[in-house]
């Protein structure tokens, strides 16, 4: 039997607990962890939101960053999160 | 009322705004350009406003005082909050998900959306008007701690906060922490307990506050 050879962008790039950074947002660029991977894959609506076909579906993370990360100086406690959704394009791998 | 009535100084009171705004004319202008283009109609808008005004707080509150009562319906509802909305007939007719954000002793969840107004319709009906608005939007992603003791709910420093920003295809709501001495509550005198706030996570259920029944 032959290796089945899952198309590009079948499987998802991440998986739950992989260091990220969000490659060109502010503030929402700096490091997050994965926290959950979305399914379905779906298609990218803030690509078809400015007019583009965004053609394929793609993966889908919920993703934590700390506050801490995402604002200078925030005023608040260390373990205060966001958590937010982001579509695979958007995403680098970093060191956890 | 006639200016005789009182000597103060102020503008005149219009009992109604007559004119539209910019937007409210667009959203009027389309409407009608639509159904006269025969791309809508008339009744499909009618049975959207149906829709909408049959989803209300009050289904948010059945499904949290069942999770309160149920172990293994809460699994299913943190595990995937649509599909156990479901069970209860509740329809995604905008096609979203839902994450429920559990709150526990040890983290406290807000939810927000810094983009525009998404929120769990389906399941809460409409948001309020400060949700939509950007001191709400702005402030809730940026120091949700003031903006939490704004509505009277201090988090203690040993209990993390955690925001949940929605976008157009997940939602969030709030499963908030069910308020000690309701042990011997039913699952109906549980749900009175959960207003519309306590699931967006500004405030706690507590006995004082109830639904209407």
């Amino acid at each position: 039997m032959t290796q089945i050879v899952p198309a590009l962008g079948e499987i998802a790039l991440f998986k739950v607990g992989d260091a990220i950074r969000v490659a060109t947002r502010a503030p929402i660029g700096q490091r997050g962890v994965i926290a959950k991977v979305l399914q379905p894959a779906a298609v990218d609506n803030e690509i078809e939101g400015f007019g583009h076909n965004a053609g394929l579906r793609r993966h889908y993370y919920s993703i934590v960053f700390p506050m801490a990360e995402v604002w200078a100086g925030y005023e608040g406690q260390p373990a205060d999160r966001l958590q937010i959704e982001v579509f695979e394009s958007w995403l680098e791998r970093t060191e956890p | 009322m006639t200016d005789s009535d009182h000597d103060h100084d102020h503008d005149a009171i219009e009992a109604t705004d007559s004119s539209p705004g910019y937007y409210e004319l667009l959203e009027i202008s389309v409407r009608e350009l639509l159904i006269e283009k025969q791309l809508i109609t008339a009744a499909e808008i009618r049975r959207q406003l149906e829709v909408l005004d049959s989803r209300t707080p009050a289904l948010g509150a059945k499904i949290v005082a069942r999770a309160w009562v149920d172990p293994a319906f809460k699994a299913r509802l943190l595990a995937d909050g649509r599909k156990a909305c479901e069970e209860f007939g509740i329809t995604f007719y905008d096609d979203t998900q839902l994450i429920v954000l559990e709150n526990t002793e040890a983290e406290h969840n807000l939810i927000c959306c810094t983009l525009c107004s998404c929120y769990p319709r389906p399941v809460l009906g409409l948001p309020p008007d400060w949700y939509k608005q950007k001191p709400y939007r702005a402030r809730a992603i940026a120091e949700p701690r003031k903006v939490l003791a704004e509505f009277g709910t201090i988090v203690p420093d040993d209990v993390a906060v955690r925001v949940g920003d929605s976008t157009a295809m997940m939602r969030f709501m709030v499963l908030p922490l069910r308020p000690k001495g309701t042990e011997a509550f039913s699952e109906q005198e549980l749900a009175a307990l959960v207003t519309r706030d306590t699931m967006i996570g500004v405030v706690h259920p507590s006995l004082e506050a109830r639904n209407p029944q």
